[in-house]
């Protein structure tokens, strides 16, 4: 059973949320397809332990209540099916959507770093402790510490604490100097104020970096630096992420240039690839309120209400200018790139440890000699470390996009193109 | 500028054939320089099955030597050379391919291969995977599958070997000069860069060959032996027009590599989708659960076809002191230790291990002209 979509938005995080809903009025046939369970994307997660705000709800609903707007859940995109046509996968049957018009809101993923320990159970991302907390992950008088970069960290332990935890350290790479530039900003965008606020929590330490992780069978401590001082708190779960990689590889696919390592986007939000647009974090990081713009700018823009999105560009501004201070206060430190260890694993797919890797000119000859990123998460996970560690650039995307069955490919047309 | 000798011989190409070549030479005891542009060769994307074909007396005899020398070397090829000695089980899905199967049986015995027939009932016994109502099928019990871009590098590592990353832009008998205007000369140089062979000797006859290849997520003990259609021998070996063979082989890690597509008139790696979904149908043909399993990854690969499907291997008829190793098709990572042997017979002028005359490059280049 095949599709057709007047608009199809790819991924329903705030940003697709966003131009789904600016698009409806128009009447145009949209079709919004995720890899989650509900909309919401990294941010608004739901599960026994989520407490969704009640603007995510609200936009849900009036999801759910268009009549014009379809939403896939658990859905993947699997490989271009031919011109304007992609084919895609749930968890039941594969098939083609055919469409006019495409925003790409893939949103942003973490970027893990290898250190000592880090695979250790009990060891997560920052971002990923937070979504397995919303999932219903007990954390009740856990001791926890969350270390890496960027405001991510302050929401994933806002999260933790909420919960019950313990949390006893979370520790900022960047430098004091840094982050107090960018606290000093903050009163300049209201609404963000509540999140950051933990800025002040007395657990959190700038210049501070995870350097192991200790323990036998699962976590039991952990080592950090602390402005040249070395550290070790005894804790139950450590939580690290160290700032955003945009998700490019399906627009890549599709043939869309890239601005640096996020998709390239003019100011009506349109990318390099006639009919195809782009908004959220797939653009770069900028959190959700700029993701929520920039999703209605593209959702007006494809049904040509261009007024509508023009009307939208100085809130649009507003939200850039908080975007250029925390990407300025986050950058990393390049001693990052020496807390791998000989022996500390790359790949956790296909157990590649790092002395496997760092002789080599580049990923592809790196594969090739130890299959690392060749595992199922296709170096989703490790690419990212790689290409900060090493400067090496990610291979083109390749169909599948994603693990997908087997049955799911046979959906492809298999006649030659004449 | 001229430099002397930099090495007794000059490999170009580091794939599989280069390196098996300069592994064979470095053993005699000569300095080898192996020259690599670091391209994408078709080591690093074929299938590395290890098998006997017989399609023609040629072709049996180099792949029949070939294999048991794999055999022979297999306890010094290190873990991550991921050798097994796993059969190639030659699937017939009706009469007509079972009497294929069953003349193959007798040709393959004559000469010495182990194998054995078996009938539909035994077949789903051995490989419980398999579609009911096949007409049977015949195991080669000595073939087996190699990881060949670990396996090239193994090779590469034998002491007398140095590598250097450079592309060669032109040669000129036993002196080959490199991108940056540099010469180097040698006693003897050996081609072997596969596809790109006709960039630098337009004179020989190869044609690249696309294939596309799909590997699944882990699934151990699924499948044991190769799984290969019979049909290929007639569709996928023989036409000339797009064609797709069902090809199932197991991975130590648990994985299912799934072939094989042959496509000619494209130097285009991107992944193409008609070709991917019509290779996959044919293999749930035979393997009806495939369609239930991940795949993670797919690509291409092109293989350097000559007219004959057989390699070129020895002196260029015209260019003395170039010698030839190209040409191998579908069949190098099988072929790779009796292209070396063969070669090197040829260059120490010592009686080969086989009869050397139809792989040598003249019956296309003409009689030698240095003679
Ligand atoms: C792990 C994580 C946790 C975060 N937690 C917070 C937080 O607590 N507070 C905060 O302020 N910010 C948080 N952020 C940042 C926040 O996600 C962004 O600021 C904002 O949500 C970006 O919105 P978006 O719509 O661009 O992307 P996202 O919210 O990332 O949404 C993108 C959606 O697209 C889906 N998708 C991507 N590719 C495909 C595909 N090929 N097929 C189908 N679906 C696809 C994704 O699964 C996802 O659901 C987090 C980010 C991450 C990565
Ligand atoms: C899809 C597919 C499936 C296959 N399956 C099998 C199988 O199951 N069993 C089997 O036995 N065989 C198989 N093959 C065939 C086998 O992989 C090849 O025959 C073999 O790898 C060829 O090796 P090679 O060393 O000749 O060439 P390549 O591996 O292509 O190496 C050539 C090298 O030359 C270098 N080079 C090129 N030009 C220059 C230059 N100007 N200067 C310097 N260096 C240069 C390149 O960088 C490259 O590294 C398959 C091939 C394909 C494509």
């Amino acid at each position: 059973m095949n599709e057709y979509a007047d608009l199809l938005i790819i991924g329903a995080g705030p940003a697709g949320m966003s131009a789904a809903l600016a698009a409806a009025s128009s009447g145009a046939r949209i079709v919004v397809l995720d890899d989650n369970p509900l909309p919401g994307g990294q941010i608004w997660r739901d599960g026994p332990q989520a407490s969704l705000p009640d603007q995510a709800r609200q936009m849900r609903e009036r999801l759910q209540a268009n009549s014009n707007i379809r939403h896939h859940a658990g859905t993947r995109v699997i490989a271009l099916a031919g011109a304007k046509q992609l084919l895609v996968e749930d968890a039941d049957r594969g098939w083609l959507i055919g469409y006019d018009k495409l925003i790409l809101c893939t949103g942003a993923r973490e970027l893990l770093l290898p250190f000592p320990g880090w695979t250790l159970p009990g060891v997560t991302g920052a971002g990923g402790l937070q979504a397995l907390i919303k999932g219903g992950l007990p954390v009740q008088d856990e001791r926890v510490v969350i270390a890496g970069s960027g405001p991510l960290l302050l929401a994933s332990a806002a999260t933790a604490k909420h919960n019950g935890a313990q949390v006893l350290r979370i520790a900022e790479q960047a430098s004091a100097v840094a982050v107090a530039g960018f606290a000093l900003q903050l009163p300049r965008w209201p609404g963000k104020l509540v999140q950051s606020f933990s800025l002040f929590d007395r657990h959190y330490r700038t210049g501070s970096h995870v350097v192991a992780a200790l323990g036998n069978d699962r976590l039991e401590a952990v080592r950090l630096r602390h402005r040249g001082k070395i550290v070790e708190l005894a804790c139950d779960r450590l939580a690290c992420g160290f700032g955003l990689i945009p998700n490019t590889q399906l627009g890549q696919a599709l043939g869309c240039a890239l601005d640096g390592s996020a998709l390239a986007v003019d100011a009506w939000q349109t990318t390099s690839h006639t009919d195809h647009y782009a908004a959220g974090e797939c653009t770069g990081f900028g959190g959700s309120e700029l993701a929520l713009v920039e999703g209605a700018i593209a959702g007006h823009v494809a049904v040509g209400n261009t007024a509508a999105a023009r009307n939208l560009w100085p809130r649009r501004a507003r939200w850039q200018g908080f975007a250029k201070a925390l990407n300025s206060a986050f950058g990393l430190d390049p001693q990052l790139k020496s807390l791998a260890q000989p022996d500390t694993l790359v790949c956790r797919c296909e157990d590649v440890p790092y002395s496997a890797l760092s002789g080599h000119v580049g990923w592809r000859e790196a594969k090739l000699a130890s299959r690392c990123g060749m595992g199922a998460c296709q170096g989703r996970v490790c690419g990212g470390a790689l290409q900060y560690l090493f400067d090496w650039q990610p291979t083109a995307p390749r169909p599948p996009f994603n693990p997908a069955r087997i049955e799911t490919l046979m959906c492809l047309d298999d006649t030659p193109p004449v | 500028m001229n430099q002397g000798l930099v090495a007794d011989v000059i490999v170009i190409g580091a794939g599989i054939i280069g390196a098996a070549c300069a592994q064979a030479l470095a053993r005699r005891g000569l300095r080898v320089l192996v020259l690599d542009a670091g391209l994408h060769g078709a080591t690093a994307a074929g299938m590395g099955h290890l098998l006997v074909l017989d399609d023609n007396p040629a072709e049996l005899a180099l792949s029949q030597y070939s294999v048991q020398r794999w055999r022979e070397q297999a306890p010094q090829l290190p873990e991550s050379c991921a050798y097994r000695s796993n059969g190639t089980l030659w699937l017939a899905a009706n009469a007509e391919e079972m009497a294929v199967a069953q003349s193959k049986h007798m040709n393959l015995q004559a000469r010495g291969v182990t194998c054995e027939l078996i009938t539909g009932n035994a077949l789903h016994a051995r490989e419980p995977e398999l579609r009911d109502g096949l007409e049977g099928g015949l195991l080669i019990n000595g073939d087996g599958i190699l990881y060949a871009p670990a396996t090239a590098n193994w090779m590469l590592d034998t002491p007398g070997i140095e590598q250097r990353r450079a592309r060669v832009s032109e040669l000129d008998g036993n002196r080959v000069r490199l991108d940056d205007g540099q010469w180097l000369n040698a006693e003897a140089v050996i081609l072997a860069n596969g596809i790109q062979a006709n960039d630098l000797c337009p004179e020989l006859p190869i044609e690249p060959k696309k294939g596309h290849l799909l590997i699944t997520d882990r699934y151990p003990r699924k499948v044991t032996h190769t799984l290969v259609e019979l049909g290929y021998v007639t569709s996928a070996h023989n036409a000339t027009g797009p064609s797709t063979a069902c090809n199932i082989q197991p991975r130590p890690t648990g994985q299912l590599f799934i072939g094989a597509s042959r496509q000619f008139g494209t130097t285009d790696p991107q992944v193409e989708g008609w070709m991917l979904a019509k290779m996959l149908k044919r293999a749930t043909e035979y393997m009806p659960g495939l369609a239930q399993l991940n795949g993670i990854r797919a690509w291409t690969g092109f293989r350097a076809a000559s007219p004959d499907g057989l390699p070129l291997i020895g002196q260029h008829p015209k260019r003395k002191g170039l010698w030839l190793a190209v040409g191998h098709e579908g069949m190098g990572v099988t072929t790779a230790p009796g292209t070396a042997d063969l070669l090197v017979a040829q260059l120490f002028n010592e009686t080969p291990p086989l009869a050397v005359q139809p792989y040598l490059p003249q019956r296309f280049l003409e009689e030698a002209a240095y003679a």
